[in-house]
């Protein structure tokens, strides 16, 4: 089992992985996306407060969930790389991150659009808002240190070390901005069993959820796919799989480029090929 | 532990001699600090109600500038490389070395902080709880902080990334340390504040060595 498991540490099988998996993701993102947004946002009751304007919560709660979600998620590759020497566990990291920071930031935009009818200001600076801003900028620190190092190997090490710093600081930030300061109501779904929102609108929030879930996981898979060729451009069975003849002048010793010499070739290589 | 003694008395001694380094993140607080009545009004009770929020946030941006140099030097000149090589374990070294760092950058910050307290307003109050928060906060930006500069300095311009890397990281401590100060202003208790950052403090003593060791190794490759 664990060398079951340990065997997609290779780039080859992990390729292999996606493949399998990006189908099935995609898949199940159109369909409960298109489902459950027709639902939620056409058929399902109005409030008895907010009217129709409660209606952004399909896609606000959705991304502020997996937000959080796709930056644990990023937080574990970063242990399993650091801990097991996984090379595609950091290319996980690097691929996921982008991901997770849109989606941050479409969570504060539609908490933002949210916010004007109903506290009568586009921005407040609530616990929730406030903490979703902070991990945003923790999302971008991952991303621009890992930018900043040549060496893509050393790159996904250190920006590992920042993402699991991060991730023990996010229940820090939260209790300590939620202490600071709130006005946002209180989660509604996360009490399991009896949810204080009724079960017609928890339904296609579910869904929803379900779909923003499968989503990023296909977006995700699609850019480690990416990262994958790019990173293995010079290794025969990116060669052989894609039909080696327009890489095999760059093939010959290439395997023996230091990693940051081999990054240079691949993003001049990548820029040709677009 | 001769090991440990030597790095300290060495690190002493470096920050001795290059004093002129010592001051400039010092001038660089007290200016930033001279900005803000400038800018908000010579009122001062407005000052007053700002002045310990001011004086933590010039402190975070006067430290992240003087932490740069943590361990660039020896990076540069190859004694990070034998510390790693070395049979002392380098966590150990490393405890040595933020606290050094913090004993010669960063109680001048303590000694300048009265002058501050006039300069805003602040009540006697305070004042204590200024220093208190000071006292508890600053060795933890000192631990946290290194793990970002150790993440860094192999990095040729790591000065700006190292700010946006740790800015986000102290706000919990900020928040802590104004609210505490905050209290004190009304007169209220403040020890559940100082409590949670001495708290937040032991737990950065007790991990962060191993991370800012482990990002050492990774900046030297």
């Amino acid at each position: 089992m664990w060398k079951w498991i340990n065997s997609f540490a290779k780039p080859e099988k992990a390729y292999w992985l996606c493949d399998v998996l990006q189908n099935w993701f995609a898949v199940v993102a159109i369909a409960s996306l298109s489902v459950g947004l027709v639902w939620g946002l056409g058929f399902a009751p109005s409030d008895y407060q907010q009217g129709d304007s409660y209606r952004i919560i399909y896609i606000h709660v959705p991304s502020a969930i997996l937000a959080m979600g796709a930056y644990v998620a990023m937080a574990i590759a970063a242990l399993v790389g650091i801990v097991w020497q996984w090379r595609t566990a950091y290319m996980f990291m690097v691929a996921i991150a982008p991901v997770g920071a849109v989606m941050t930031l479409i969570s504060l935009f539609t908490g933002s659009l949210w916010g004007k009818p109903m506290w009568g200001t586009w921005w407040f600076w609530d616990a929730r808002l406030t903490s979703q801003l902070i991990l945003l900028f923790l999302y971008l620190g991952v991303i621009s240190l890992y930018t900043a190092f040549e060496d893509k190997q050393q790159a996904g090490k250190a920006a590992g070390v920042m993402a699991m710093v991060g991730v023990i600081n996010i229940p820090i930030i939260h209790f300590s901005v939620e202490w600071w300061n709130t006005l946002h109501q209180g989660a509604s779904i996360t009490k399991i069993g009896k949810p204080s929102i009724a079960l017609e609108m928890y339904v296609p929030l579910l869904v929803c959820i379900l779909g923003f879930a499968a989503f990023i996981g296909w977006v995700t898979i699609i850019r480690m796919k990416n990262e994958i060729i790019l990173r293995d451009l010079h290794r025969p069975w990116v060669a052989k799989r894609f039909g080696g003849a327009e890489f095999a002048s760059v093939d010959v010793g290439g395997a023996k480029l230091s990693d940051a010499e081999n990054n240079d070739k691949q993003s001049l290589k990548s820029g040709g090929n677009d | 532990m001769v090991a440990l003694k030597a790095v300290f008395l060495k690190d002493l001694a470096l920050a001795y001699r290059q004093r002129a380094e010592l001051m400039q993140p010092l001038m660089f607080f007290v200016l930033v600090i001279t900005l803000f009545p400038l800018a908000v009004g010579p009122n001062l009770e407005t000052l007053q109600r700002i002045g310990g929020g001011v004086i933590w946030v010039a402190a975070i941006l006067s430290l992240l500038l003087g932490m740069e140099r943590m361990f660039r030097d020896d990076f540069a000149d190859g004694s990070l490389e034998q510390y790693i090589l070395s049979p002392t374990p380098l966590y150990m070294i490393v405890v040595v070395k933020v606290f050094t760092h913090w004993l010669m950058h960063i109680v001048p910050l303590f000694l300048i902080s009265p002058l501050l307290a006039v300069f805003l307003n602040l009540t006697m109050d305070m004042y204590v709880a200024l220093m208190l928060t000071l006292l508890l906060g600053t060795p933890l930006i000192s631990f946290v902080g290194a793990i970002g500069v150790a993440l860094t300095v192999g990095l040729h311009r790591g000065g700006v990334l190292l700010a946006l890397l740790l800015i986000p990281i102290f706000i919990p401590l900020l928040i802590f340390a104004t609210s505490a100060i905050e209290s004190a202003s009304m007169l209220l208790p403040y020890h559940p504040q100082l409590a949670i950052i001495a708290a937040l403090l032991l737990f950065s003593v007790a991990l962060s060595p191993m991370a800012i060791a482990y990002s050492l190794k990774v900046s030297q490759n």
